[in-house]
């Protein structure tokens, strides 16, 4: 149950992990200076809850890790986020369109998380629903402007909800630790959010005059560890200062 | 950025019971989105319960090289401004 719990708290908190530095990594190269401040505002959201997360995962976890050491101290094949999250900045269509990938699942998720028989986690949930509904909005927002703007920025918009479609069927893939949760009355059942989630992204993307696309054919794996090649730089950078001077504080 | 987005004025109320009061400017492509970088630019630091956004280029505004005309004229009113009344000395903060 313990471990579990744990595996289950990591699951949630990766993901908002790497897509913090992903988007923390556009800090002073935003296209505009408002886009600039919006998407690191996002950033510092999730890092925000990722602290809520990484909290009560060391207190279960009881040793004597931090929730400094278990962000930063794992190894590759130890984090659990989705494939998703982890693709790179790149453009900016390619930056909104995982986001608005990735915001539609997360509110849904968080939405139910609430009701979690676990009372940290579901205080967790309440707190962000908030801050992931403004994300919803500005992602969404932006796929519809970039699909009606210009010929070229529907061409990016759409060449970037494509090549991330592959990543979307994960989201509602379980581990162990999920279905263990789920018994428990703690997790989300993630299979329950999948028909919303696609009818939810096929009505944006037809404001947004984009075509859905077909492909069937999905990529797994980020969840048991297995992830694609852009997860090890992003890790190199995230882990660096503390790998080059170990126990380092300020 | 060859061709900038039109700029907007930002108006922010810091709370229930006080005035919009003019934060700044910002450039953006449409209302919604100058009201979702307001928000961002301006109020993530809890500084505000409502925003107004209005297009810079909707504002009229008085020419400072008009200053004479519009101003001047009322420097040596003193007797519009209501200081020659006696006030009673219990009535304080006047």
């Amino acid at each position: 149950m313990k471990n579990n719990l744990y595996n289950y708290i990591l699951g949630i908190a990766d993901n908002s992990l790497i897509l913090g530095q992903r988007l923390g990594q556009l800090c002073g190269h935003g296209p505009s200076l408002e886009t600039d401040i919006a998407c690191t505002n996002i950033s510092l959201d999730l890092f925000g809850q990722v602290r809520s997360y990484f909290q009560y995962a060391a207190k279960i976890a009881g040793d004597q890790r931090t929730e400094d050491d278990i962000a930063m101290l794992r190894k590759e094949r130890d984090y659990k986020n989705v494939l998703l999250v982890e693709q790179p900045n790149t453009n900016f269509a390619f930056t909104i369109g995982r986001q608005f990938l990735f915001d539609v699942y997360h509110l849904a998720f968080l939405t139910e998380l609430q009701n979690s028989n676990d009372f940290t986690l579901s205080v967790i949930a309440k707190k962000c629903v908030k801050e992931v509904s403004y994300h919803l909005r500005f992602s969404s927002d932006w796929v519809k402007r970039l699909g009606n703007g210009t010929s070229v920025s529907k061409e990016k918009m759409q060449e970037a909800i494509s090549d991330l479609w592959t990543y979307t069927d994960e989201l509602f893939y379980q581990t162990n630790a999920d279905k263990e949760m789920v018994f428990e009355g703690v997790g989300v059942d993630v299979t329950k959010l999948k028909n919303n989630y696609y009818s939810h992204i096929n009505k944006i993307l037809l404001e947004a005059t984009l075509e859905i696309p077909e492909s069937k054919w999905f990529q797994t794996g980020g969840k048991e560890g297995i992830h694609t090649e852009h997860l090890g730089y992003l890790l190199s950078d995230l882990q660096y200062m503390q790998r080059t001077y170990p126990n380092m504080e300020w | 950025m060859k061709k900038n987005w039109p700029l907007w004025e930002v108006f922010v109320r810091s709370k229930n019971g006080l005035e919009h009061r003019h934060f700044g400017s910002l450039h953006a492509a449409d209302a919604e989105m100058a009201l979702e970088n307001a928000r961002d630019v301006y109020t993530r630091r809890n500084e505000g319960v409502s925003i107004w956004v209005v297009e810079s280029k909707n504002i009229t505004a008085s020419n400072p090289s008009n200053n004479g005309e519009l101003f001047e004229p009322a420097q040596d009113k003193v007797y519009r401004h209501p200081t020659f009344y006696k006030l009673p000395d219990e009535i304080k903060h006047m």
